[in-house]
């Protein structure tokens, strides 16, 4: 897409990749956007890259705009490589010789990613750059998502440049909030679940810090999909509203099953939840990719994973799922497991210890049958599900 | 005792509160942590850290 003037002298000259679908191993079913923003003052700024394949139509972008040489400071807000992938040829163009600003840890980072002699500046926590009309604040935001991360806020025009954060994987043709509709909130939410869960309580820590300065946001320019400035409180209330990690009266059934038994239990505990009034969302690994699962993970109280005993051990696509939601640490959840098994029926067992090691309070030891339910274990599967549900309405969630 | 800052994200190890969610109780000295402890922010090693000027 052409680059686009989101305020006078500022633009947008970052990229839409419309067909990446896998962004690694996060599934962009609307794929995504690199953003990067040129602000034009008595010295020129752009604000972070893209992806290093998309590089010549960020300088295409770049260039209808001014010569790229032209560029008098380039800003590192992350230096994961779909924002700083661009750099070597950018920099190649404006200047090697040109102030290279980032973090502390982003001197770092670039220097571990690209062997380049550039002119970095480590900003310090709140230091402030003048262009001419305006001033850059940078605001330190380590581990939000990588310890490089920081933010870059334009004070007189009170917009935030937020890398990741407030990101959304989405591609469009709009640029705003007020653009598209309420389903942004969705990638949002995704983003969060996916990218920023674990560090939930640096979230909340952060946003403390923007209310007790008391920051003004007028807009929110995130480094993936569209810009907040209809409502940019929106968003930050949403952030605030999820770093709490408060689950709903919801559980989230995940499993997977080899000849339809663990299925077959698992659609009776669906049905044994459902009976309590209490939503619930079956989620065969098979069908539905990990960082849709961890979407829902993400704000229900109980999680319910059903897995076959095979060679011995849990089903690969459970590990996986596991190996995946462990790493995002979810809070304040129960948890439950089942499955059939042949002759051996270590999987629930497995599970438990997964649990355990997660912190998630596991309902009891789980519901373990051998090869095909019957009748009287489907019953059984229908009143576990049933107990799950009203211990879900019992909590105080 | 002395304050421990992460060099990697910046998380400040406090001796006053430990880090009760990973079995090290108020407290508890730096030196005195396990080695196999992490940073419970970004799970850097002990040796990442440096004492709190
Ligand atoms: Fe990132
Ligand atoms: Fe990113």
């Amino acid at each position: 897409m052409k680059p686009k003037e989101i305020k006078k002298g500022i633009f947008q000259v970052g990229v839409t990749d419309w067909n990446i679908r896998d962004f690694h191993g996060y599934s962009t079913e609307s794929g995504t956007t690199y953003n990067a923003f040129l602000i034009l003052d008595e010295k020129n700024v752009l604000i972070d890259t893209v992806k290093k394949e998309f590089s010549d139509q960020l300088i295409d972008n770049i260039k209808s705009i001014i010569p790229l040489e032209k560029i008098d400071i380039v800003i590192s807000n992350h230096t994961e490589m779909d924002h700083s992938g661009s750099l070597p040829a950018v920099m190649h163009r404006v200047g090697e010789n040109k102030p290279l600003y980032c973090s502390k840890m982003g001197e770092k980072n670039l220097s571990l990613h690209y062997q380049k002699n550039w002119q970095f500046h480590p900003v310090q926590p709140n230091e402030t750059l003048n262009t001419g009309r305006y001033t850059l604040t940078f605001l330190e935001t380590r581990m939000l998502h990588w310890p490089d991360s920081m933010f870059t806020y334009l004070n007189e025009e009170k917009i935030l440049f937020s890398s990741d954060a407030f990101g959304q994987h989405y591609a469009s043709q709009y640029l705003f909030d007020d653009q598209v509709e309420d389903k942004i909130m969705d990638y949002a939410k995704k983003y969060y679940a996916n990218i920023l869960l674990l560090y939930s309580p640096l979230v909340q820590k952060l946003l403390k810090q923007v209310t007790d300065i008391g920051l003004q946001i007028n807009m929110i320019c995130p480094d993936h999909g569209i810009i907040w400035r209809k409502d940019p409180n929106r968003i930050i209330k949403a952030y605030h509203q999820w770093s709490l990690q408060k689950p709903i009266k919801k559980a989230v059934l995940i499993y997977d099953t080899m000849w339809h038994s663990t299925e077959t239990m698992a659609e009776h505990i669906v049905q044994g939840i459902a009976d309590t009034g209490t939503e619930v969302i079956p989620m065969h690994l098979r069908k539905c990719h990990r960082s849709d699962i961890m979407t829902e993970v993400f704000d229900a109280k109980a999680i319910i994973i059903g897995s076959p005993t095979l060679n011995n051990g849990l089903y690969p696509t459970i590990s996986d799922l596991i190996t995946y939601m462990k790493g995002l640490k979810p809070k304040n959840k129960i948890g439950a497991a089942f499955g059939s098994y042949g002759w051996s029926g270590e999987a629930v067992a497995l599970i438990n210890q997964e649990f355990d090691a997660m912190k998630i309070s596991r309902v009891d030891d789980g519901l373990k049958i051998q090869f095909v339910p019957d009748k009287k274990v489907l019953d059984q599967c229908s009143e576990y599900g049933q107990k799950i549900g009203q211990l879900i309405q019992k909590e105080d969630a | 005792m002395d304050k421990y800052v992460c060099s990697i994200c910046g998380y400040v190890y406090d001796p006053k509160q430990g880090d009760p969610d990973n079995d090290i109780q108020p407290g508890t000295a730096f030196k005195d942590i396990p080695d196999g402890w992490n940073c419970p922010v970004c799970g850097a090693s002990k040796d990442e850290f440096v004492k709190e000027e």
